[in-house]
């Protein structure tokens, strides 16, 4: 082994990555406790290397949050609002349509991203007819949409199981769901940060779900709060089982916890870089069967995110100009990239820039006939 | 691979070639090259312990005849926004700074046409008789300009403002220490000699300095490799720099524009110039140029300081980047690294030290 790595404090773990072996539970907490950050970034980077190679994907899409108005509140959200509160709002279908049209006009993305609130009057068939509006507009585009957390409530509102509700979604138009929701799973975390939140059995029970139906799905972890290493560990292994069980986790994503205007804000651990690289490369350690590690560079800033390039991820996310939540959280990060930044960026580490769609296939654009 | 053998041999310290580190600086392998620079660093400072410095950055002018492409700050003579701080202006600074428990006073300002020797004779004098602060002020351009406009030599010029109570040179003006990129990016600053040759006239007369890389622009890896040869040699020579802070160009409101240099290009270069100055004790993150976070995860690529609350900074803001840190920040990051934060002065003597917590 490498010298420098072999005093490393976790130079046996490393070995065992060397090695092909799965990690253990007390690998993952002797990770997360570590500050041997180059150490960690050495091994997931050679994980990532493995799965990915050279390749750095990124993806052309666009966020629509169709309302703000949830009946959840989370108290680490600083996006919500209750009905008729000031700054709520919620978009028909006719303007979630008319904002699509707008954002395409602007660039042609493959993926449109919808997530919202948890509202609690919008009937069943309002999301169905999103769908299907979407769909009719834009065949070409993926739509990935609807949180665990929004499904079961979907189905709560339809009155249907949410694998009934899940199937008449994709039957709309629904391709993929994104991962957001799953916070930490360990319930004692859950009851403190948002105990108005389904419990983390129930996120990983639509997941299933979902990956049942044929439908694909993301993951994530909100770290950076009152969660400790165990609990980090513990939720990359529920993750890591459940995808042992189905295969339909395409990526993993680690969400730092934004609470600047929220009455959460005190929970926060200040921010560290060092444990914002150990959130991807640990994971990407940890979740030896998940093919992808996106990193959010709206969370990240643009520095570190390319930084964490280089620690596991290979994922660098989208072009996004629509993303309201992370902003109202006091996110300090330019609100859209273009296409050209994004590769520069990716090309800067080495790697080569992907375009991928939402399920990972890479696109190939028709070169423009030369007249 | 071959890569592994030259990485392997710096991380058990031992010295670079020009080709090996050439080789180093096209290796995008960052973790590998973080790890090798975090060994060397620990190897140097094995106790546990990272540092800052408390100090305010005063800029005395802004009023420049250099016109350098890349920089953001100045302003040419006659120009209505041009100015020059008075005595009593500098002393209020330095007196509202010592009460923050600032140990250090960072004074830069441009090439003015008409300020000489006694100018800054007079001001240092003033400070010292008013305040015990180190005065850590002038960069190398300024020390040459400062000795043309007052017709003097380099030696009296610095033995005069030693004399009066200036204590170190701070290592900007360096850039990058190879005259083709100097004559393309500032034509009228010092020559890469003339730079070098002022910190080897300090080192003569028992002053001591820091050194600097601005990287990021129109220079190659090859350039960066002259500059950092540049620095070990003259330090073989003299013993004169204390610790080497690279940073990278900040390209907003400037004449030279293009995009900045990223977190990898800065890491990679910060692990190279660890590897490299063997003879050098500190490198310096620059929370400035980078933000908290990347100078935090620095602090685990070979930087053992975090540099200074900076107090005041007005260069890098023109630039308009803005990151705001105060000291108990700063100790925060170096904890949440898994260090000892510690304040310390101009020489890097510990004057505090602040355990990480338990748990």
């Amino acid at each position: 082994m490498y010298s420098a790595l072999a005093r490393s404090d976790i130079a046996d773990i490393v070995e065992k990555v060397q090695a092909h072996e799965r990690l253990s539970f007390e690998d993952g907490v002797r990770l997360f406790e570590s500050n041997d950050i180059t150490a960690i970034g050495c091994a997931a980077d050679m994980v990532r290397r493995r799965l990915n190679g050279n390749k750095t994907y990124y993806i052309v899409n666009r966020h629509i949050n169709h309302t703000d108005v949830c009946k959840n509140r989370c108290k680490f959200c600083a996006y919500s609002r209750s009905e008729g509160e000031d700054g709520a709002y919620m978009m028909s279908v006719a303007e979630v349509v008319a904002r699509a049209e707008e954002l395409y006009q602007d660039l042609k993305f493959t993926e449109l991203h919808i997530v919202g609130g948890l509202h609690p009057t919008l009937p069943f068939e309002y999301y169905t007819e999103m769908l299907s509006a979407l769909r009719a507009r834009f065949p070409e585009v993926h739509l990935q949409a609807f949180t665990a957390v929004e499904i079961a409530h979907i189905a709560e509102i339809g009155a249907l199981s949410v694998e009934e509700c899940m199937r008449r979604l994709k039957e709309a138009g629904l391709g993929s769901l994104p991962g957001g929701g799953a916070e930490v799973f360990a319930p004692e975390v859950r009851n403190r940060i948002c105990p108005e939140k389904m419990a983390g059995d129930d996120w990983l029970s639509v997941m299933r779900a979902a990956h049942n139906l044929g439908l694909r799905s993301n993951a994530t972890m909100l770290y950076g709060h009152v969660e400790n290493a165990e609990d980090r560990a513990d939720h990359l292994l529920r993750l890591r089982n459940l995808q042992d069980e189905t295969g339909g986790f395409m990526s993993f994503i680690p969400l730092r916890f934004h609470a600047d205007n929220t009455n959460l804000a005190h929970l926060a651990r200040p921010r560290s870089g060092i444990d914002d690289l150990k959130s991807v490369a640990v994971s990407r350690l940890m979740l030896d069967n998940f093919p992808h590690v996106k990193v959010f560079w709206i969370m990240f800033g643009l520095k570190l995110a390319q930084v964490a390039l280089s620690f596991g991820a290979d994922d660098f996310d989208g072009t996004v100009v629509e993303e309201k939540i992370t902003h109202r959280a006091g996110a300090e990060t330019p609100e859209g990239l273009t296409v050209a930044d994004i590769r520069r960026l990716i090309e800067e580490t080495g790697t080569a820039p992907v375009e991928r769609d939402t399920l990972y296939r890479e696109v190939t654009h028709e070169e423009q006939a030369v007249g | 691979m071959k890569l592994y053998g030259t990485l392997d041999s710096a991380a058990q310290g031992a010295r670079l070639s020009r080709e090996q580190a050439v080789e180093l600086l096209s290796c995008h392998s960052l973790p590998e090259l973080g790890r090798a620079a975090a060994a060397v660093c620990d190897i140097l400072h094995p106790e546990p312990v990272r540092t800052y410095v408390v100090d305010r950055n005063i800029n005395y002018t802004n009023i420049c005849i250099s016109g350098c492409r890349f920089c953001a700050f100045y302003r040419e003579p006659g120009n209505p926004d041009g100015y020059v701080l008075s005595t009593e202006e500098v002393l209020e600074k330095v007196g509202e700074a010592v009460e923050l428990g600032a140990t250090q006073i960072l004074m830069q300002g441009g090439l003015h046409p008409e300020l000489g020797i006694e100018f800054y004779e007079g001001l240092f004098r003033a400070i010292k008789n008013a305040y015990p602060v180190h005065i850590h002020s002038l960069s190398a351009p300024e020390v040459v300009h400062i000795a043309e406009v007052s017709g003097l030599d380099l030696e009296t010029t610095l033995c005069r403002l030693h004399d009066a109570g200036l204590g170190s040179l701070p290592g900007g003006g360096a850039e990058i220490l190879v005259d083709r990129v100097r004559n393309e990016l500032s034509p009228v600053k010092c020559s890469a000699r003339k730079w070098l040759g002022v910190m080897e006239t300090a080192g003569k007369i028992g002053m001591r300095a820091t050194a600097t890389m601005v990287f990021g622009h129109i220079e190659s890896h090859e350039d960066r490799v002259e500059h950092l040869m540049a620095i070990r040699d003259l330090q073989d020579r003299t013993g004169v720099f204390t610790a080497f802070i690279p940073w990278t160009y900040q390209p907003g409101n400037t004449a030279l524009g293009r995009a900045a240099a990223g977190g990898h290009d800065y890491l990679r270069t910060l692990a190279i110039s660890r590897l490299v100055l063997d003879n050098v004790s500190n490198i310096q993150a620059s929370w400035v140029t980078q933000g908290d976070a990347l100078a935090q995860v620095a602090l685990r690529f070979g930087a053992n300081d975090i540099g200074s609350t900076m107090i005041e900074e007005n260069v890098v803001a023109a630039a308009g980047v803005r990151f705001r840190l105060s000291e108990k920040r700063l100790i925060e990051l170096i904890h949440s690294a898994g260090f000892d934060a510690a304040q310390r002065d101009t020489m890097y003597r510990l004057l505090r030290v602040h355990e990480k917590g338990v748990g």
